[in-house]
């Protein structure tokens, strides 16, 4: 205790010289955070059953949830750490949805169980979990202004009047959205709604915050900006971020870990890099990009190589190299790259994305060359058919 | 513009009437005299009545919204695909006549009556008693028997607005709510009953003002003590023949009723009320 107040010190002449405000109020929010968690009277009833574990955050322990002819999920168990930047990533309809509301308890499971902190919090009403969700709609009270929309959760736990200002002030300043407190929800933006969305929900200090395809509703130009302000946000309040998306670009650039869902079951969790690079099946390896799927032996066996990973040059593969006589079907100019489909003389579809600067000159539909890969580059499959 | 023709020019001419006098006892003639005594006499005469009346119109209400708020909630939010039919459930009552349903009343509020029954088996006779709400162990010809058939009048008049209101509500607000750690009494009290305010004006109007002049119930289940206004204006037209009076009285309610529904559309036309 004595350290962190000598610490808080030694930062407070900072915070008026840095205009990084955001690592004082990560610093306030990791003090408020053990306060959160342990008082029963913040915690807003939370039912406390068991010791709290180490540093996993969630846990879903072979959950199951099944709806006549929709999206569920089946035997489901998943991890996610303190601190962490999780993605789950799927097409539509794959359950990922499903996960997030039975995390924040809107589904009930049908077996299995939810794990909060350590907490078995399978039965517990979503009020009474230390968990937030942002909306996809963003669902924002029309009727209140941005700044007791945000202060909405801090009433509801009955937290004293000082402190609710105190936190709402300094979540609106997070999000940047100080200068528009008095606004009505439909008198902002897009992204500025989603803002308000976002502190609204990380007011609450939860121990994780669950984010609906937060972006999806965005033009493409403010997804970009946002996702960088995610990163931003998540990385000053150090709280643990549960991504729901169908947008890959966005998984792989914002997650420390992520995990891909497929008809209401896990495919593969890992790091972006690991799932883009080794993927275990060929589901995961489309998702996650374009991808070359190569047949390997006669066991119906796949190799997958990216797209990037393919050079197209006049000359045969060199010592070491592997290598497809292809035809050009079809190019396209993307600006800093160029995709160029093409068949190969037994009959394969390939696809080979290169920078424009890398590219043999003249080339043309029709025309025939060399497709070349280093064999390290490429990564045979375990599961092959999907 | 149709309301001006029906309801506006009628009531204009009542003004001459109303600043009559009566010819003679026995019939509905008059002459105009300008007689402005008539309002004086009136409003001393009925003072009571006209409070009683706004005051069973209001317990009524109250009781109304009370039935309401969680009958239109269940509808709007846990009806499902049942909606429709709930909704049709809430109005059948009002295809009947309003002189059958009070008589329906009299023999279920009746001393032999299951109500009683039900009160009496649950030892509350004379804990209603003591409360007023019984008289002598009677429910019939008391204020409360009353009160229940105006309340029966005006409860979808309440419901179906308020269910309107609760349609344009998203329930992902009330989940997100759920959310931000409210529980379903904040869930309620803080998005369900602000957004739903446009319904419960537009409920207030359509049943408050047909309860204050409600003619059938109080005659039917009231008391001589329990008539209302409507009834008092009944009497002085139809048994006293006092039609001068009777027109006064009636401007009377009606200048009251009017300044209840411009407070309520203070500052929005009727256009924004969700009529059902």
């Amino acid at each position: 205790m004595a350290l962190r107040d000598t610490k808080r010190q030694i930062n407070r002449p900072i915070r008026h010289w840095w205009t990084f405000r955001g690592q004082a109020i990560a610093e306030q929010w990791l003090d408020l955070l053990p306060r959160v968690l342990t008082e029963p009277a913040t915690l807003n009833g939370c039912v406390v059953a068991d010791p709290p574990g180490a540093a996993e955050v969630i846990g879903l322990r072979q959950v199951s949830r099944r709806f006549d002819g929709m999206a569920g999920v089946e035997a489901l168990s998943l991890s996610i750490a303190a601190g962490e930047f999780f993605s789950l990533l799927g097409p539509s309809g794959c359950g990922k949805t499903t996960t997030l509301r039975l995390i924040a308890g809107f589904e009930r499971p049908q077996s299995g169980s939810v794990l909060l902190q350590g907490h078995d919090l399978t039965d517990a009403p979503p009020h009474r979990r230390p968990v937030n969700l942002v909306f996809q709609n963003y669902a924002l009270f029309p009727h209140l202004s941005v700044w007791d929309n945000v202060a909405f959760g801090p009433r509801s736990q009955r937290l004293a009047e000082a402190e609710i200002r105190q936190r709402v002030g300094q979540t609106l300043e997070v999000v940047r959205l100080s200068e528009l407190a008095r606004r009505r929800p439909h008198q902002l933006s897009g992204g500025q709604q989603q803002r308000v969305a976002l502190a609204r929900a990380l007011v609450n200090a939860p121990a994780a915050l669950l984010l609906d395809e937060p972006l999806a509703a965005l033009d493409p130009d403010l997804r970009r900006t946002m996702r960088s302000e995610l990163k931003r946000i998540q990385r000053e309040v150090g709280i643990t971020f549960l991504l729901v998306t169908h947008d890959r670009e966005e998984a792989l650039s914002l997650s420390d870990r992520l995990a891909v869902l497929h008809q209401g079951r896990l495919e593969q969790v890992g790091s972006p890099r690991q799932l883009y690079d080794r993927p275990r099946s060929a589901v995961v390896a489309t998702f996650l990009g374009a991808a070359n799927l190569l047949p390997e032996g006669n066991g119906g066996g796949m190799r997958l190589l990216r797209p990037e990973r393919l050079r197209l040059s006049a000359t045969p593969p060199e010592a070491g190299e592997r290598g497809l006589r292809a035809r050009v079907r079809e190019l396209a100019f993307q600006g800093a790259t160029v995709e160029v489909r093409l068949c190969s003389d037994n009959d394969l579809s390939l696809i080979a994305i290169d920078t424009t600067a890398g590219l043999p000159d003249h080339l043309r539909v029709g025309q025939e060359l060399w497709c070349r890969w280093d064999p390290a580059d490429s990564h045979l499959l375990e599961t092959p058919s999907p | 513009m149709w309301l001006l023709g029906l309801y506006v020019l009628p009531l204009l001419g009542l003004v001459p009437l109303s600043l009559s006098e009566p010819l003679s006892r026995f019939g509905l003639d008059t002459v105009f005299t300008g007689r402005v005594a008539n309002y004086s006499e009136v409003l001393q005469a009925y003072g009571p009545i006209l409070l009683r009346s706004f005051s069973f119109a209001a317990i009524a209400t109250a009781v109304g919204l009370v039935l309401a708020y969680p009958l239109a909630f269940a509808i709007r939010f846990r009806g499902g695909r049942w909606q429709p039919l709930l909704i049709g459930l809430v109005v059948l009552p009002s295809l009947s006549s309003f002189l059958v349903r009070a008589i329906a009343w009299t023999s279920l509020l009746g001393d032999n009556g299951p109500v009683l029954g039900l009160v009496e088996s649950l030892g509350l006779t004379d804990g209603l008693n003591g409360l007023g709400v019984l008289r002598d162990g009677r429910l019939l010809n008391t204020p409360t028997a009353v009160i229940i058939g105006l309340t029966n009048t005006l409860l979808p008049f309440l419901v179906l607005p308020l269910v309107v209101a609760m349609q344009r509500i998203d329930p992902r607000l009330l989940e997100a709510a759920a959310d931000l750690h409210a529980g379903p009494l904040r869930r309620f009290i803080r998005v369900v009953w602000p957004l739903s305010l446009p319904g419960l004006g537009a409920g207030l109007l359509l049943s408050l003002i047909p309860a204050a002049g409600d003619v059938v119930n109080p005659r039917f289940l009231g008391g001589p003590n329990d008539r209302m206004i409507a009834n008092a204006i009944d009497n002085l037209l139809l048994v006293q023949l006092q039609a001068p009076r009777a027109a006064a009285l009636t401007l009377v309610l009606t200048a009251l009723i009017t300044v209840a529904v411009g407070l309520q559309l203070r500052g929005r036309g009727l256009e924004e009320l969700p009529l059902p």
